[in-house]
């Protein structure tokens, strides 16, 4: 589902952020990327969800390649990825309910298909009935949960998230990794980037480990599934 | 995407266009009257040409003459002298308007009754007014009959009114060309204003374009609300120009009428036509939609998402 090969990335400051990044996350798996505040975590799901494009190697999602990707095929490109942000990115001033139904939306789903969907999102992050609160009523743990709905409402094949638990206490934190788990029970693939050694050790999933731009520990090794295919 | 999805959607982008101006509306209603007089005063111009068309249509198409009898000529004889003008070919009409009759007029709407009390005897002459048929209107035409009636030892003066009535419809071109540079210009400052007015809104809701573009919304989604609302800052303006124009009309008629009167005519002022109302709406909706175009054309494509 998602192949770098070689990718370094340079940002136009001259910052070399990632340097001969390579690694393969199967369809359906699900892996941690982790390391250091600024080891490049966040750049390499820039680079997946194509908010940045490699300077160097190529990035490949669901057999398509990144860099050579025109800007019209952009939108539709991001529509197979859930993004989950720290910071959640909500719009302040609309409800939850439109918040989720954005992705849907943008993809022009018929109106009773959208409020379908909306309602079970919801419900897999368990914040039925707040569709019409607006993101400021609710706790930070609700509000994340409210960026996880929208990342899944339209169901891709892909979900990645930057530091989702950031800002939680281990206990929600918890919660929410078990619920990308489950996301990826059910087939969908998963790359959640983490400094939180705790959780990881807790869900026992694959392991990217990135330092100073560069892959220190791949993580497929461990996996058991891999180890017997060798 | 099913037609009725795409239908939904746009009806959706239009709804909330519409929600947005509501919630904003000191600042919608400013922007709409610049608009509203930006479109009304070419329109403005334009009527008034209409208007001093139809009000002057007796004398602004066909000439007339007027012809001055001396005075002591006898009614009887005046009456002659009419009824052979009118035998004539090449003339549509000819009025006898007997000296009594014109100084009834006169007092009647110049005000100078008190003043013509005053005066022993009536000043006015007898005057034949006439009016040749269309075919027989070139300057030529009207010189033979000038002198057709010069020639009568009764007359006195034969006043003839091309020289004024040619004068008259090359000021009505000139105006209705100024109209047109104002329309240019004005609309060019309406495409401009609705093009800021879109710039604004859009650094507004640049978190909102983010996140939309995010989850793979396409430059044409995240652009269709903003051309909506310059549709409707154009239709707004178009509708206010039009309140603005009937108000005019509505102000200026009383005084309108009475000036005719004054000239002996019915004339009442016309409000602005089909044609108009279609160019105000025509320009107003399109310029709008142009300057939102070219306004989001320039600003969306900046704003990525960024993480
Ligand atoms: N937009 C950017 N412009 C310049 N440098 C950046 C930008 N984003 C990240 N960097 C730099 O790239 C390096 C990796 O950053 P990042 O991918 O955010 O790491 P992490 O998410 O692991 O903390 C850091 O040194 C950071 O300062
Ligand atoms: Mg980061």
């Amino acid at each position: 589902m998602i192949q770098f090969e070689r990718v370094s990335k340079r940002y136009p400051n001259g910052r070399e952020a990632l340097t001969h990044v390579s690694f393969h996350l199967a369809s359906g798996e699900m892996a941690f990327l982790t390391g250091r505040s600024g080891a490049g975590k966040s750049t390499v799901l820039k680079l997946v969800a194509l908010l940045e494009r490699p300077t160097r190697g190529t990035v490949t999602v669901n057999g398509k390649s990144t860099g050579s990707l025109k800007a019209r095929h952009i939108p539709a490109f991001r529509r197979q990825i859930g993004v989950v942000f720290q910071d959640h990115k909500l719009l302040v001033d609309r409800p939850v309910f439109d918040n989720v139904a954005l992705p849907l939306v943008v993809a022009g789903a018929p109106l009773k298909e959208v409020d379908k969907r909306v309602r079970a999102a919801l419900d897999q992050v368990g914040l039925l009935g707040k569709e019409r609160m607006l993101p400021a009523e609710l706790s930070v743990g609700e509000q994340q949960r409210v960026g996880i709905a929208r990342a899944v409402v339209s169901k891709p094949p892909l979900i990645i998230a930057d530091e989702p638990t950031g800002n939680l206490d281990p206990d929600l934190a918890l919660e929410v990794m078990r619920l990308f788990r489950r996301f990826s029970d059910v087939g969908v693939t998963v790359l959640v980037a983490t400094h939180d050694q705790h959780l990881v050790h807790e869900l026992a999933k694959r392991e990217i480990v990135l330092a100073s731009g560069e892959i220190q520990d791949d993580g497929a090794d461990s996996l058991p599934h891999v180890v017997a295919t060798r | 995407m099913s037609l009725s999805v795409f239908g939904t959607r746009h009806v959706q982008a239009l709804l909330g266009s519409f929600g947005r101006l509501a919630r904003n509306p000191l600042a919608t209603a400013l922007t709409l009257l610049v608009i509203g007089l930006a479109l009304a005063l070419p329109a403005a111009l334009d009527l008034f040409v209409s208007n001093a068309q139809v009000a002057t249509g007796g004398f602004g198409q066909a000439v007339d003459m007027s012809v001055y009898l001396k005075t002591g000529v006898p009614l009887a004889q005046a009456r002659q002298l009419a009824a052979d003008a009118r035998a004539r070919p090449g003339i549509a009409r000819a009025t006898l308007i007997p000296a009594q009759e014109g100084l009834k007029e006169f007092r009647k709407y110049s005000g100078f009754g008190a003043a013509l009390d005053a005066l022993p005897s009536n000043p006015l002459p007898d005057v034949l007014h006439v009016v040749p048929r269309a075919s027989a209107s070139s300057a030529a035409d009207l010189e033979s009959l000038r002198r057709y009636f010069t020639a009568w030892p009764e007359v006195d003066v034969v006043q003839l009114d091309t020289q004024w009535v040619l004068r008259f419809n090359a000021i009505l071109a000139v105006l209705r060309r100024l109209a047109v540079i104002a329309a240019a210009l004005l609309g060019a400052g309406v495409l401009a204003v609705v093009g800021n007015t879109i710039r604004l809104e859009i650094l507004n809701r640049r978190a909102e374009i983010e996140v939309t573009k995010l989850v793979g919304g396409s430059n044409a989604f995240v652009r269709r609300p903003f051309l909506y609302t310059g549709l409707l800052y154009g239709v707004g303006g178009a509708v206010l120009a039009w309140v603005i124009l009937e108000a005019a009309v509505l102000i200026l008629d009383p005084s309108v009428i009475t000036l005719a009167q004054l000239y002996g005519s019915r004339f009442a002022l016309q409000g602005p036509s089909r044609q108009v109302l279609g160019a105000l709406f025509g320009g107003g909706m399109g310029l709008g939609w142009a300057g939102a175009w070219i306004s989001a054309h320039r600003h969306l494509r900046s704003i990525e998402p960024r993480a």
